[in-house]
């Protein structure tokens, strides 16, 4: 057998130019583009006019910075209290499916349970409140943006749950929180000193993120915040769909100022950092061991773990319930009877948006994939790194609102004549679900132990029957989860689809957001459990592949993180 | 009743028993208990601190200059444990770890003045505001045992702390170590599977069931 006839892997080289490209290239792009119309005379003078202004700024720092202080507390809380402690395992196993939830679908679900009329009313009306019929009050879309942050903490921690879990182990945690407790610190003011700092610096990028995402979201706002005024960024969207696109000036100027404002709030967070860390120090030299804290702390973090866990699963399965309710009237704590009714009348049409959706969902998490094997390929092949590592660009995409850069895709999408076509959407999809791929894969990609490769090398194998034959199917199992992953980022997109879709690409999660202002619950219902379906389906096959191909092979039926 | 006290303790891992022990060790002497890697002697210092494993269980009683420890929480036993690597936080300047021993009470200029006199007295003034990464093996060794004693302990544990010092060094901070440990008067377990280490101790060597060991 020859193998000098192999080539030398030419194509590897370009890869990961070409995932930088696709990285940035949208981003800056469509940041460019966005901008531009709002710098005519009528871009700022709009938006200056608009008496609404001040309360949108306002409702998207508050949501946005205190749900995220309140989601990264509760994460930290828990990791510091209840990591090592037997029920640790059920919230973990009850948390992490939730990660998969589009946030859309979590947002309906929780609107069906805490509205005046919702599951939660109904359980406890009559008997308890006295209430006949649904009670007059703001519980949700409330003013302050009260139920936007409920759903947006809810969705959130279990996200940052999983990163600092996963950025854990490099802490030393176990030791160092021995030999805290052993100098006689309690476990809260333990973790606080020796285990936080150097995990905060792991978790300190995927925290903005979600920074960035709560201040800046439109399918939760649409479905729990405020309406007069709306959070900014709700507002911009309703500026970009005036169907006579006289309101593009003011969504530009829009969606500049919440750029300016998602930088500004980033800028105070990396302050209060410092504060923080001074506050700490502070802490640290007086010595207090902070032993009396703990029970409260461990009762604090299991409440809001457990809390919010049973919350969103009472919203999904609200969500499930209505598709299938016959008539259910007020008070009643379920419905009068059950019934596929509505299943049958929706199925054409879901059945037709499911079938877009996981095309879409599949273009793009297969494009994503394939970039991200040709980027750690040509890193274990060339040594070949980016000038700037790629696990920090990726969150380039995630860092920058997508209301800001993405009417600026649109625009570039529409003049290039691909507005409205999926596989543009599928494009933009791409730029979203490439970070989670990559984030999802790279650790077991690396973490692979560096022998093996060298043995088969020094057996004779080139370097592609090492990536085919070797590399590649020891890696199952993590591929596959970060696929799974890829597609239910891809399904949860609303507004890539929406902007890049032109209205015309339903997916199931456009077509959920919009019937959401009609207020058909038992439509909402089924459009919502059918967004849960897809990532659901993905994970359970990402789980029960591996344990069907390695039957034979216990070492790696498992191994989603490396 | 001064001095540390195991009482029957029994260390059973999935019903399987590791350890069984009963001795007294007195104020200022060391016990070394030798076993091999892998024996399960680090899994007794956790268990002794109170932070037993998943998996293992303890009986027994645990005494401290009179006080009964077996039920109390790691954070209240008042017993200084040393690991085989010296687990500062390289995050915290020198100084940040060596306050992170100190208990409460004084202002943080007493404490400050406290730090920085345990620095000198152990050869190191002026490191207060040193990166640990900056410091040298021997040099982060005797930071942490300047840690672990800041504390007040009533007694030590040692889990091999000497292990990965080269030789030179190791009789340095052996020395030192065990010098600060008589000089307060505290009862001390070495657990190693290092001869030369137990016989550097000129206490009592033995095994994981209380048999005396003959050194070779």
């Amino acid at each position: 057998m020859t193998r000098a006839a192999v080539p030398p892997g030419i194509g590897w080289h370009l890869v990961p130019g070409l995932t930088l490209a696709v990285l940035v290239l949208p981003v800056l792009g469509g940041l460019a583009a966005s901008f531009a119309p709002g710098f005519g005379p009528q871009g700022f003078a709009r938006i200056m006019d608009w008496p609404g202004l001040a309360g949108a700024v306002r409702l998207s720092l508050v949501t946005g910075i205190g749900s995220t202080l309140i989601a990264l507390g509760l994460a930290a809380l828990i990791l510091a209290m209840l990591v090592d402690r037997p029920v640790f395992g059920l919230l973990r196993r009850l948390l992490s499916p939730l990660l998969a939830v589009p946030h859309a679908a979590a947002a309906l679900g929780l609107a069906f349970l805490i509205a005046p009329s919702g599951w939660i009313a109904r359980a406890l009306s009559p008997w308890a409140t006295g209430w006949q019929v649904p009670p007059d009050l703001l519980i949700l879309n409330d003013p302050f943006g009260l139920a936007l942050m409920l759903g947006l903490v809810a969705k959130e921690l279990p996200f940052l749950l999983l990163m600092g879990l996963a950025a854990l182990p490099a802490c030393d945690a176990p030791r160092r929180l021995t030999v805290a407790a052993a100098l006689g610190h309690g476990r809260l003011a333990g973790f606080a000193h020796a285990v936080w700092p150097p995990l905060y610096a792991r978790l300190r990028l995927p925290v903005l993120a979600v920074l960035a995402y709560a201040m800046t979201t439109v399918e939760m706002a649409a479905i729990l915040g405020p309406s007069l005024p709306p959070t900014l960024s709700l507002q911009v969207a309703l500026w970009m769909s005036d169907p006579g696109l006289r309101a593009l000036p003011a969504a530009a100027a829009g969606a500049a100022l919440q750029f300016a404002l998602v930088l500004g709030a980033m800028a105070l967070w990396l302050l209060a950092e410092r504060a923080a860390r001074g506050l700490r120090h502070g802490w640290l030299w007086r010595g207090s061991r902070g032993r009396g804290l703990d029970g409260a702390a461990r009762w604090l973090a299991t409440v809001a773990g457990f809390g919010l866990a049973a919350l969103l699963i009472w919203s999904l399965a609200g969500l499930a319930l209505w598709s299938l309710a016959g008539l259910w009237p007020f008070p009643a704590a379920l419905p009068d009877q059950i019934s596929l009714h509505l299943w049958h009348s929706t199925a054409p049409a879901l059945g037709q948006s499911l079938g877009l959706t996981l095309l879409i969902a599949l273009v793009a998490t297969g494009a994503a994939l394939v970039l991200v094997l040709g980027c750690l390929e040509a890193e274990t092949r060339h040594g070949q790194r980016p000038f700037i590592p790629i696990e920090t660009l990726v969150y380039l995409p995630l860092l920058v609102p997508q209301i800001a850069m993405l009417p600026g895709l649109q625009m570039l999408a529409l003049g290039a004549g691909f507005q409205g076509h999926w596989p543009a959407v599928a494009a933009a999809h791409l730029v979203f679900v490439l970070p989670y791929v990559f984030l999802s894969l790279a650790p077991a990609w690396r973490g692979m132990d560096r022998r093996l490769p060298l043995i088969a090398a020094s057996l004779g194998a080139s370097p592609a029957r090492i990536l085919w034959r070797l590399r590649l199917p020891l890696l199952v199992a993590p591929i596959l989860t970060a696929v799974a992953l890829g597609l239910a980022v891809s399904v949860g997109q609303y507004l890539p689809t929406l902007l890049i879709g032109g209205g015309r690409v339903g997916t199931l999660t456009t077509e959920a957001v919009a019937l959401a202002s009609g207020g058909n619950r038992r439509l909402i219902g089924a459009w919502g459990l059918a967004q849960l379906a897809l990532p659901a389906f993905g994970f359970a096959l990402a789980l029960g592949l591996p344990r069907l191909i390695f039957r034979n092979r216990r070492a790696l039926r498992t191994g989603g993180q490396g | 009743m001064n001095g540390l006290h195991l009482d029957g303790i029994e260390l059973r891992l999935r019903g399987s028993l590791l350890a069984r022990l009963s001795l007294r060790v007195a104020p200022g002497e060391v016990v070394s208990v030798m076993a091999a890697s892998g024996s399960g002697k680090s899994s007794l210092l956790s268990a002794l601190i109170g932070a037993l494993p998943p998996g293992f269980a303890l009986s027994g009683q645990l005494w401290l200059n009179g006080r009964n420890l077996t039920a109390l929480p790691t954070a209240a036993r008042r017993i200084g444990l040393m690991f085989q690597e010296d687990v500062l936080f390289d995050h915290l300047s020198v100084g940040g770890n060596l306050a992170f021993g100190l208990p409460p009470g004084g202002n943080r200029a007493a404490r400050r003045a406290e730090v920085d006199a345990a620095l000198a007295e152990a050869g190191l003034a002026g490191f207060a505001d040193r990166d640990p990464a900056t410091l040298s093996g021997g040099q982060r060794a005797r930071v942490a045992l300047l840690r672990t004693l800041l504390a007040r302990p009533e007694a030590l544990l040692l889990d091999e702390p000497f292990a990965g010092l080269d030789t030179g060094l190791r009789a340095q901070i052996r020395d030192f170590t065990f010098g600060h440990s008589r000089a307060r008067g505290l009862p001390v377990i070495l657990v190693t599977h290092d001869p030369e280490d137990a016989r550097a101790t000129g206490g009592p060597v033995l095994d994981l069931f209380g048999n005396p060991v003959v050194l070779p």
